[in-house]
């Protein structure tokens, strides 16, 4: 395959393109502390909620957005967006599933995702987030005999306010960075998951988010707590209609792995990443930060192949002794898209490790940065990390970039790394297609290979939607 | 099977065969040799399809079929099989995935029902013992961390799983020991059969003393300069290339 033929192919079918038909209840463009106070008030929020959003704007108007990473799109317009959209019929909400609106229900059923609980994969409990509301958590009573609690984080607010209140902004703090102090200010919902001592969660848990409308922002919070010696896997999946304005998502999750705790944190990021020429797509700009308590174990994995621009750097903060962090990524970016994403591992305890795996994929003209922090903190007696980065290019247009930072101020920790570039070579091309496979499925399976050790951290079933989706991804990469 | 008239062909705008002719019957085998640079490789890429390979004059059928007319990948579900002299990893694909890939996509081309995950495992098995290879080869990557020899004989082992009509072997022996030799000489005789067809390039007389031809022709500067019986081969060992050069000239 020349570099030419290549280029001239790359093109790109987004098969979640499509736009739901459904009546909304949309807030006027704008952010100002009425928006917020509404947003609240929409929410029936007490009064502990709304301060703690009050005090977010005022940090957040005081703050700039970052200009360091290693991407380019013309300035957001704060004041354009619109901060809150819910589908009418969640305005009474439902209060099973035989009452939400059979258009949404219908939404997620394209989109590969059904909510009947009988046609679901049996051991995946799902919340269904559409632009602001949760529309759907199923096997909720299945959950609560364990004593799980998985819900709407809307809903934790009222019916968990003391855990909520514990744990909210105490990983990721309201002043920790730009679009987080927004997310604090103007979240609107996500999932709440709370797993207690001892209990390992009887199935995956997962939630889907789905930005609809038009000029809408989204701004999930997604905060999970596991006790002490228990264990949870969680996934979550995002897709957004084409369309050809750009649209925001600002996200934070916070996680938190008390004393023997293990988390397993999965995404499938599949947002719209604009046309061939750039035009639209998501702009994901995510804050995801997990801590660990001593022996406690956060695992991050991530499969990103959609946005137009991703900023994102899922990390963890290893307080407690011997504890663990891992973070298995693949980016992969076609077109005009541009990702910048990694991790941050700061070693706080002693005898902690953690393990990076990031692969970048790209195509087109797009450009792949991984950004990684590795800090050794003085107590880190004995702390280890390995980070592996490799990246792949299609074509001839596109970049792949590395920006390690690592910071020891421990001389007993220990600190490796490696990185290569590779590309998907004529000779691999043509193995390939003297054995009968047409170049689509030959790049596909090229780039398959060079995931496999990030695929196998994800679950059975996601780890099969992964490839599918970089197959389509990278649909018209080759000729 | 395989009819190549006048053959020219270039390489980024280099001339490399120069009217090559070459006439293959089913159940033959015929052997290429010829010094280095002579375009031996160049002739197996033209044939396979390779990218920049561009033929410029002649023709070339396969069972009457112009192979210019079509993909790489159709020429080989067509059953032109190229065994290559340096065969490429592919990081993290294992072979079984690849050569499950493979057979799904000549199956389709030639729309035939793919065999079923059980006798495809079985008759991989099957092809790896028959060039003593472990098992194990099957799960790992494509060439992924073999050594030269293991690569040769993977390539064998996957023309033992693909059964294809047109056999290309391009310098399969070179760099393997006598055992070796031996293993890969075993499984392409194992595989010769009235229908199917051998191309073997190779530099050493000894490949053929256990792959015995029924033709050798000598390839120097993009042509066949002289053809003839296995005899022929040993005449080359003995006294090389260049009293052919002189007679050509
Ligand atoms: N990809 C290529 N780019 C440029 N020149 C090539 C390429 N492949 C082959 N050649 C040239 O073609 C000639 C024949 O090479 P090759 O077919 O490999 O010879 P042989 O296999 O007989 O040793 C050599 O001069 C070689 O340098
Ligand atoms: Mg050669």
């Amino acid at each position: 395959m020349s570099d030419e033929v290549i280029n001239e192919r790359i093109g790109k079918d987004y098969k979640a393109g499509f736009v739901t038909e459904v009546d909304s209840e949309t807030l006027p463009p704008g952010l100002n502390e009425d928006v917020v106070r509404a947003i609240s008030a929409k929410k029936g929020e007490p009064e502990w909620m709304l301060e703690w959003r009050l005090k977010a704007f005022e940090a957040w108007k005081t703050m700039e957005e970052p200009d360091w990473a290693h991407v380019n799109f013309p300035k957001v317009d704060y004041q354009e967006i619109s901060y809150f959209s819910s589908p009418k019929s969640m305005e009474d909400k439902p209060k099973s599933l035989d009452e939400v609106d059979p258009q949404l229900l219908e939404t997620y059923e394209k989109l590969g995702i059904p909510l009947h609980e009988q046609e679901i994969l049996a051991g995946v409990a799902v919340d269904a987030v559409f632009d602001s509301v949760s529309v759907a958590t199923t096997f909720r009573e299945k959950l609560e005999e364990a004593g799980v609690i998985f819900c709407p984080i809307s809903e934790a607010v009222h019916k968990h306010p003391e855990l909520v209140k514990k744990y909210l902004g105490t990983v990721v703090p309201v002043r920790d960075n730009f679009f987080a102090a927004l997310n604090c200010a103007v979240f609107s919902d996500g999932s709440f998951v709370y797993i207690p001592k001892g209990v390992r969660c009887p199935m995956e848990l997962s939630t889907y988010f789905r930005i609809n409308e038009a000029k809408t922002g989204q701004f999930e919070r997604t905060l999970i707590v596991a006790e002490e010696g228990s264990h949870v896997s969680y996934l979550e999946g995002c897709t957004a209609p084409m369309r050809d304005e750009n649209q925001l998502h600002a996200a934070v999750v916070e996680l938190v792995a008390l004393d023997n705790a293990e988390i397993k944190y999965s995404t499938v990021q599949n947002w719209y990443p604009g046309d061939e020429n750039g035009k639209g797509g998501i702009y994901n700009f995510v804050t995801k930060r997990g801590v660990c308590h001593n022996n406690a174990k956060i695992s991050w994995t991530q499969v990103e192949t959609g946005s137009a621009v991703t900023w994102k750097y899922p990390s963890c903060i290893l307080k407690g002794d011997n504890s663990i962090g891992e973070f298995y990524s693949v980016a992969l970016t076609n077109n005009m898209q541009q990702a910048d994403t990694g991790t941050k591992m700061i070693h706080l305890g002693k005898n902690t490790k953690s393990t990076i795996i990031a692969k970048g994929i790209s195509a087109g003209k797009s450009q792949s940065s991984y950004r990684g922090l590795v800090r050794m903190s003085p107590m880190a007696e004995g702390a280890r990390n390995f980070t592996q980065c490799d990246s792949l290019l299609i074509g001839d247009k596109c970049g792949a970039h590395t920006f390690p930072y690592i910071e020891s101020k421990n001389p007993s920790a220990v600190i490796e790394h490696e990185a290569t570039t590779s590309k998907v070579s004529d000779d691999q091309m043509f193995l390939c297609q003297q054995r009968g496979i047409d170049p689509e499925k030959a790049v596909s399976m090229i780039v398959n290979g060079f995931c496999k050790e990030v695929f196998k951290e994800l679950p059975m079933e996601f780890a099969v939607e992964a490839g599918k989706l970089l197959e389509v991804s990278l649909e018209g990469s080759v000729g | 099977m395989l009819s190549i008239n006048n053959l020219v062909a270039e390489v980024e705008g280099k001339t490399i065969l120069k009217g090559l002719n070459l006439e293959v019957k089913p159940g033959e085998v015929h052997a290429i040799m010829g010094p280095n640079g002579a375009g031996k490789s160049t002739l197996g890429n033209v044939l396979a399809g390779r990218e920049n390979y561009e033929k410029t004059d002649g023709t070339v059928t396969l069972d009457g079929k112009d192979i210019f007319e079509l993909e790489p990948e159709e020429r080989a579900a067509e059953g032109m099989f190229l065994a290559f002299q340096y065969p490429v990893e592919i990081p993290g694909v294992s072979n079984l995935e690849f050569l499950k890939a493979s057979i799904d996509a000549i199956s389709k081309y030639r729309g035939v029902e793919a065999p079923d995950s059980v006798s495809f495992m079985k008759k991989a098995r099957e092809a790896c013992k028959a060039v003593n290879l472990d098992q194990n080869f099957l799960k790992r990557g494509v060439n992924e961390g073999f050594s030269g020899g293991e690569k040769k004989r993977n390539e064998i082992m996957q023309m033992m799983l693909l059964e294809p009509k047109l056999c290309i072997l391009d310098e399969t022996d070179s760099g393997l020991d006598i055992d070796a030799l031996q293993v890969v000489a075993k499984g392409v005789n194992e595989l010769r059969s009235p229908d199917r067809a051998f191309v073997v390039v190779t530099h050493y007389q000894r490949l053929l003393d256990y792959i015995v031809p029924d033709y050798v022709h000598v390839l120097a500067d993009g042509k066949i300069v002289k053809s003839g019986g296995k005899e022929l081969a040993l005449e080359l060992e003995k006294k090389g290339y260049s009293w052919l050069e002189q007679e050509v000239a």
